[in-house]
Formats: structure tokens, C-alpha cells, sequence
């Protein structure tokens, strides 16, 4: 089972085109699914299960974003309101019509891709840096607009509570029962990701992302990708908008704010732009990183430090040292999270015999 | 690069064993709090001289025994005014067996408020989250134990109304307010009470991030020459206000802020505590170190060699930490009491926290009474106004149209 192919044998397009080039792949995948469906809720406290939440919804998020910026190089940074459209549509659905969440979650996805549009269209004539004002301006308008129409809104407070989501009778009310909820959306949009990346769609926003110009002459209609890419990513910001809506319970535009489209660049930055792995990477660093940071400085501190002056250490040391780890790993590997795990399994893989 | 990730590896494991043997500390004799906390975040401001004073409050009672015996561990999360860590730390303190928890941020109150009331913790969140979380039926194990936007907008009327020989008809007052949901959140008030009290009021929105508003001050000193102005600013706001209505020349005498544009700091960062003469700023905590507790914070820290806390000086934010600990301590004092001595729940807490009454720690806390429907406890403020380079107190614990603000309180609630 562990030894590997020795050349390239495949000769059919299927073959070529498997998710799962290699035997390896789909035992891997299978143990994988055991463990997180069967052993990590059975085994784990609650309290883990609450991080692996916040990591699913990020996950979520994260290959939205890398759809636009990784494969298809547009760059957004108003993701954060994408997923506040999510939110409010769900919200005021859920709460006004009564609607349950597997006809508001789809909504909220395609009103965050009707919006993403909108504001990827100045995308079809401008690049780069001015695309990123373009869509900061997007960011802005969006909360604006939350902000300031009380029919979308809900009042002063801007805030909209929702009923926590039930499922044949079920009510998702303990971090138990949305650790399946939220993995199930997670593994879709994995697998969603996969496999949009090796259509015709996912190649021709390839094709966009290295050379536009090229592949405008080899006959992609660039206007199009690009909305599309637009649409789709927007699609998956709305969707983990509407998660985190039914994870707190309420809908709040300052969940939202441009941070939150910041920390999602940092995310497939710091995991690995154009990759599926590196989405999963960046988002499990990006939530993790300072919770084990600060467990490991409050043992260590609390060997020098009272409680309360511990404290005010943690936070400031926390951050430097988040920051220098992304430093250290981009400059390890510019390449993201991904590209280090790609290392490290090639080596591997020729391991002793690596010459 | 081998090299790199082992030690990668190396450190991760030594954390997660670390982690584990911590675990195995819980002591009989003890209760948890969890405080979340921004240290780090745009609040950072706040956070860093508030939180120390609520660790000073906990330190001083467990130097002092504890409270009825049981000795206090804070755990506290910096939340980076972000919401996720907000949803971690919430569940740090759960499994860490917390009996109640501090809350930082109003999108993190927002978010947490569902999950509190499913996991039975109480959590306070004084200056921070809606006014309707007052409502104890509704929000149940949500403590903002400090007055809302809503009676922080009665009180500034009816202080206004003081200020102006007690007659507020054909008057006119100017509110400006940071155009985000809190900034927004007392409007109802404050119109209800212009057409109850008849006077005219005209609203003046600053955009985020609150460091331009010199149209609007214009407009205000200028145009409208408004008979007071009421102020409701955040983050460096409040301090560019202060410098932009002395600079347009309205009198700053004629300026009541409430409760998050009045801090020795904003003033401070205006020009100074003598450029601002006659600002007045309303407060749910005392301000000052004039007080017992305070002293007795400068004691503990002289028994251990140390100089009282920088923190201090800043005394607006550091005795709100104080409150907040201090309502926490009483809450679970109640709780262990009601039970004999035995260490209560969190339900328990809950219910204790319910039954602070009198409790005013010599003048730093306002005669707060919460109860089962009120966790408010009434919404009391002081205003101080700056005066001969400090500030000092103009107006003693007072609550403003307590009749308006429960009206709304009951039409909110009715609309859910």
C-alpha cells in the first residue's frame, strides 16, 4: 500500500483527472473521514469541538476567497461584507418568512453572489492594486448599507437573533451537534472546491489567473470567468456568513468588518494561494496559532509571572510572536503552508534513499 | 528545514502536554472567572488600564482570604475585539468549570448572549452590548450592570435639564453620535423626550473611524447654536470632538459625553486637562482614587515592595474594572451564602448576581439594585466635569426618565 508509482502510467483523461490519483489517496481520505465523523466527537471535549467549529466555518470562508485571489488572481478584500449579505438574507429569512436553514443557507449564498458581482465588475477593466480599492470600496458600501436601512437591518441595533437551525427534530444547540452541521458544510465545500478546479471552469480561471491576454486568445471569454469567479467565491463568503449566523445565534454587522476580510487574505496567504490544502492550512493556523500560543505562554509565564501580570504579558507577546511565525513561515516558504507540507511529503517519499 | 518543523513539532507537543498537567490543578477551595479582555485590539485603549483593575480588585480579595474562603483564579482571554476568540474563550471558561465570565465587545456580547443562556453561565457586560439586554426575561443570564445607551441618553437629558433651570421647552439639543449601531441606539430616547419635553433636537452622524468631524462641530457651533450638546463618540472621537468644539468655539461647559468619551484619557489627548475646563462626562463607575478600595489596592501592592499600579491614574477605566469585579465577587459571595458555605454553581452565581442590593463599595459603585426582570440595576450614572485640571464631580448617582426607558424596554420586548 505504501510503495509509489515509479513513472507516469496514466493513459486516459479519466485517469488523469481522478481525485484519487493514487490508492494511497482514498485510504487516506477514508481514515480521515472515520476519524473526524467517529473519533474526534466521541473522544474529544467540547471545548476542542468548539475550535474545530470556528476552524470549519474558516475553512469555509478561506476557499471562497482562494477561488478568487489563488486560482483565479482577482484580489477582494471586501470578503468580510460578502459574508454579512450572507448573514442578513439568512437572518431576516429565518426570522421574518420562518424559513429553515437548508432553504436560507443556499439563499444567503446566492444573494452574496449577486452582490459579489456587482462589485467584481470593475474587475473586467481594472487589476491588481485598484482592484483591491474597488473592493474596499464594496466593503465599505455593504456595511454602510446595513448599517443605515433598517428593513435589511433590523432596527438601530443592526443585529437580527435567529433560532438555532433543527434537523429532523433535532435542535443544533450544543457544540456537538453543530460540530456535524458545520463539518458537513465544510467536507462540501472541499470536495465543491476540488472539483471545480478540475472543470473546464476551473481551468479556464487557471488560464485567466496566469495570462489573461493568452487565454482570451485561446477563446475564454475573460468577462465571464472572472464574474463567475466573482460569483462562486462570493458564494462561499455568503455561505460561511450564514454558518457563523446560526453558530451565534444572531446576524451583527460587526462580525463583519473589513478585519474580517483581512484575516481571510492572511489565511490563504500565510496556507497557500491556489491551493485547496493551503486554504485548509490557513485556516486551521490563522485560529489556532494564538490559542496554542497563549496555553503555551500561560504554563511557561506562570512560572515568573503573577496571574494578573501574566496577562498583559501574554497579550502582547502573543502577538509578536503570531507575527513573527507568519514572517518566519513566509520566508521559510513563500509558498504558503501547502507548499511546505508538498516538501515534506516529497521527502518523504524518498526517504532514506533520497539521492 | 527538516529542522524547522521537528522543532515545530517539539513545541506544539510540549504545549499540549503542558496544557494537559495544568488541568490537574482544580482545587475544593476554589472558584473560576473567566474574564475576556482586549488588550490588543482597536479597544486596546480600554482594555489595557481596565482589565488591570479588575485584577487588582480579585487579588485584593484573595489576599484577604478570599471570598467566604474560596480563593479566585481569573482566566483571562485577550479577545482582540474579535468574535471567534470571543466564542474560544467562552468555552475555555465552561470547561475550565468557570462559575460566571466577563464580556468584552458589543458584537461579542451579541454573539455570546445565545450561548450563555444555553450553557447557564452568567456573563456581565457593563458598557457594552444593547440596551434591551436589561431585560432579564429575555436575556436571562445577560448582566450589563451598568446603565445602557438608553438610560445614559435619559440621564443626559434630564442633566441637561438641570443645566438649563429646569425647563427644557423651545430649547435646542445637538446629539452627535458615532454613526455605527451604539451611536444610533439611543435615538428613540432622545426623540421621545424632545416630543414629551419639548425641546428641539437635531442629530449630527460621524462617520467610522470618528476622526473628521470638523463639518459637523461647524455646523453644530456655528449653524445650529444649540442651547447643549449631548455627545456620543468612541475610540479617538471623543478627543478630536473635544479639540473641534474649542476650536470652533462652543463652550465645552455646554458638552455632556456619555460614558466612552470620558476618560482622563480623551481629554488628555485633547490638549490637556486645562483646555478642556468645563467638559462634562457622565461615568457608571466613580472616578478618582478616593476610595477605600482603591487604597486598599495601594496597600497590597506596598506589602509586596511594589508601587501602586500605573494603571491607576487613569481612574475612569481602571474603577470600571474595579465594578466589574466587584459585582462579580459579590454575585458569587451571595451565591456561597444562600448555600451554607457550600461553592454554588453557576446557576447559583446567576441567581446571587440577581440579589445585589446596597452593595456600593463607598461611592465607586451607584446604589445599584438588579433582580431577576432588571440587570441594569437601574441605570445610574454620576456626572464629573473637568475643573481646575481634574475632574470633578458636578452630579451624584442619578437616573434620568426611568418611566421612558422601561416603556421601551416592555415595547422591545413584545417585538421579539
Amino acid at each position: 500500500m505504501f510503495h509509489r508509482e515509479a513513472g507516469v502510467f496514466k493513459t486516459t483523461y479519466a485517469a488523469d483527472m481522478a481525485l484519487y490519483p493514487l490508492p494511497i489517496a482514498k485510504w487516506a481520505v477514508a481514515a480521515l473521514a472515520l476519524i473526524f465523523v467517529v473519533v474526534i466527537p466521541m473522544a474529544v471535549e467540547e471545548y476542542y469541538l468548539a475550535i474545530l467549529n470556528l476552524i470549519f466555518i474558516a475553512i469555509v470562508g478561506a476557499l471562497g476567497l482562494n477561488i478568487l485571489v489563488g486560482y483565479t488572481g482577482q484580489i477582494s478584500i471586501g470578503h468580510g461584507a460578502f459574508m454579512s449579505v450572507g448573514a442578513y438574507t439568512a437572518a431576516n429569512l429565518a426570522v421574518r418568512l420562518g424559513l429553515p436553514f437548508w432553504l436560507t443557507l443556499p439563499a444567503g449564498g446566492l444573494m452574496a453572489a449577486l452582490i459579489g458581482v456587482i462589485v467584481g465588475m470593475p474587475s473586467l477593466r481594472i487589476k491588481g492594486l485598484y482592484l483591491a480599492i474597488a473592493t474596499l470600496a464594496g466593503q465599505l458600501i455593504i456595511e454602510w448599507t446595513i448599517n443605515h436601512v433598517p428593513a435589511i437591518s433590523g432596527g438601530a441595533q443592526a443585529s437580527i437573533e435567529v433560532p438555532r437551525p433543527d434537523l429532523f427534530g433535532f435542535v443544533l444547540n450544543t457544540q456537538g451537534r453543530l460540530y456535524y452541521f458545520l463539518l458537513f458544510f465544510a467536507v462540501l465545500a472541499i470536495v465543491a472546491t476540488l472539483n471545480l478546479i478540475r472543470s473546464r471552469m476551473g481551468r479556464a480561471f487557471i488560464a485567466v489567473r496566469d495570462q489573461d491576454i493568452a487565454a482570451e486568445i485561446i477563446g475564454i471569454n475573460i468577462y465571464r470567468y472572472k464574474l463567475l469567479s466573482f460569483a462562486i467565491s462570493s458564494f462561499f463568503a455568503g455561505v460561511c456568513g450564514v454558518l457563523y449566523t446560526y453558530y451565534f445565534g444572531i446576524a451583527n454587522y460587526e462580525q463583519f468588518q473589513l478585519v474580517v476580510s483581512i484575516d481571510y487574505l492572511a489565511m490563504i496567504i500565510i496556507g497557500g494561494l491556489g491551493s485547496v490544502l493551503g486554504s485548509i492550512f490557513g485556516a486551521i493556523f490563522v485560529t489556532l496559532l494564538p490559542i496554542v500560543l497563549r496555553l503555551l505562554l500561560e504554563t511557561v509565564g506562570s512560572l515568573v509571572f503573577s496571574d494578573a501580570e501574566l496577562a498583559n504579558v501574554i497579550s502582547g507577546t502573543r502577538l509578536a510572536i503570531f507575527g513573527g511565525l507568519i514572517i518566519f513561515f513566509l520566508i521559510v516558504e513563500p509558498e504558503g503552508l501547502n507548499r511546505l507540507w508538498r516538501n515534506i511529503r516529497s521527502y518523504f517519499r524518498v526517504w532514506p534513499f533520497s539521492y | 528545514m527538516m529542522r524547522f518543523v521537528k522543532a515545530g513539532l517539539g513545541a506544539s507537543v510540549i504545549a499540549i502536554l503542558a496544557f494537559a498537567a495544568g488541568e490537574a490543578f482544580a482545587q475544593d477551595k476554589e472558584v473560576v472567572f473567566g474574564f475576556q479582555c482586549d488588550r490588543t485590539g482597536p479597544t486596546a485603549t480600554v482594555g489595557t488600564v481596565l482589565c488591570p483593575g479588575y485584577h487588582d480588585y480579585i487579588d485584593l480579595v484573595n489576599s484577604k482570604g478570599g471570598v467566604e474562603g474560596y480563593k479566585i483564579r481569573v482566566i483571562e482571554v485577550d479577545n482582540e475585539y474579535k468574535v471567534p476568540p470571543a466564542i474560544e474563550a467562552h468555552e475555555r471558561f465552561k470547561k475550565e468549570g468557570a462559575v460566571l465570565e466577563g464580556l468584552y465587545g458589543t458584537p461579542q456580547t451579541a454573539a455570546l448572549n445565545k450561548k450563555l443562556e444555553e450553557d447557564k453561565i452568567l456573563g456581565t457586560s457593563p458598557g457594552f452590548g444593547s440596551a434591551a439586554a436589561a431585560d432579564g426575561k429575555r436575556y436571562p443570564y445577560t448582566f450589563p450592570i451598568a446603565a445602557s445607551y438608553w438610560s445614559q441618553a435619559g440621564a443626559a437629558v434630564e442633566f441637561v435639564k438641570e443645566k438649563l433651570g429646569g425647563n427644557l421647552k423651545g430649547k435646542k439639543i445637538a446629539y452627535i453620535f458615532y454613526d455605527n449601531p451604539a451611536g444610533k441606539e439611543p435615538l428613540p430616547i432622545l426623540e421621545e423626550l424632545s416630543k414629551s419635553q419639548g425641546f428641539e433636537l437635531r442629530t449630527f452622524a460621524v462617520p467610522a473611524p470618528g476622526v473628521e468631524m470638523g463639518a459637523q462641530v461647524l455646523d453644530i457651533a456655528s449653524r445650529y447654536k444649540p442651547d447643549f450638546v449631548i455627545a456620543h463618540l468612541f475610540g479617538r472621537a471623543p478627543s478630536v470632538s473635544i479639540k473641534e468644539f474649542k476650536g470652533k468655539g462652543y463652550p465645552l461647559s455646554k458638552v455632556v459625553s456619555f460614558v466612552w468619551g470620558s476618560a482622563e484619557a480623551d481629554i488628555i489627548a485633547a490638549g490637556g486637562m486645562a483646555a478642556a475646563e468645563g467638559y462634562n462626562t457622565m461615568q457608571f463607575a466613580g472616578v478618582g482614587s478616593d476610595f477605600q478600595v482603591i487604597k486598599d489596592i495601594v496597600a497590597m501592592y506596598k506589602a509586596a515592595g511594589k508601587p501602586a499600579p500605573k494603571e491607576m491614574a487613569s481612574s475612569v477605566y481602571y474603577n470600571r474594572g474595579v465594578l466589574n469585579a466587584a459585582m462579580h465577587v459579590e454575585a458569587v459571595r451571595n451565591a456561597i451564602k444562600a448555600k451554607g458555605g457550600a461553592k454554588p454553581t453557576s446557576e447559583e452565581v446567576k441567581n446571587g448576581m440577581e440579589h445585589i442590593k446596597g452593595f456600593t463599595l463607598g461611592g465607586l459603585l451607584p446604589p445599584m439594585e438588579l433582580t431577576p426582570a432588571d440587570h441594569e440595576g437601574g441605570g445610574w450614572v454620576q456626572v464629573w466635569t473637568v475643573h481646575g485640571g481634574k475632574l470633578t464631580r458636578t452630579k451624584d448617582w442619578f437616573q434620568g426618565y426611568r418611566s421612558v426607558i422601561q416603556k421601551h424596554l416592555a415595547a422591545d420586548a413584545s417585538k421579539s
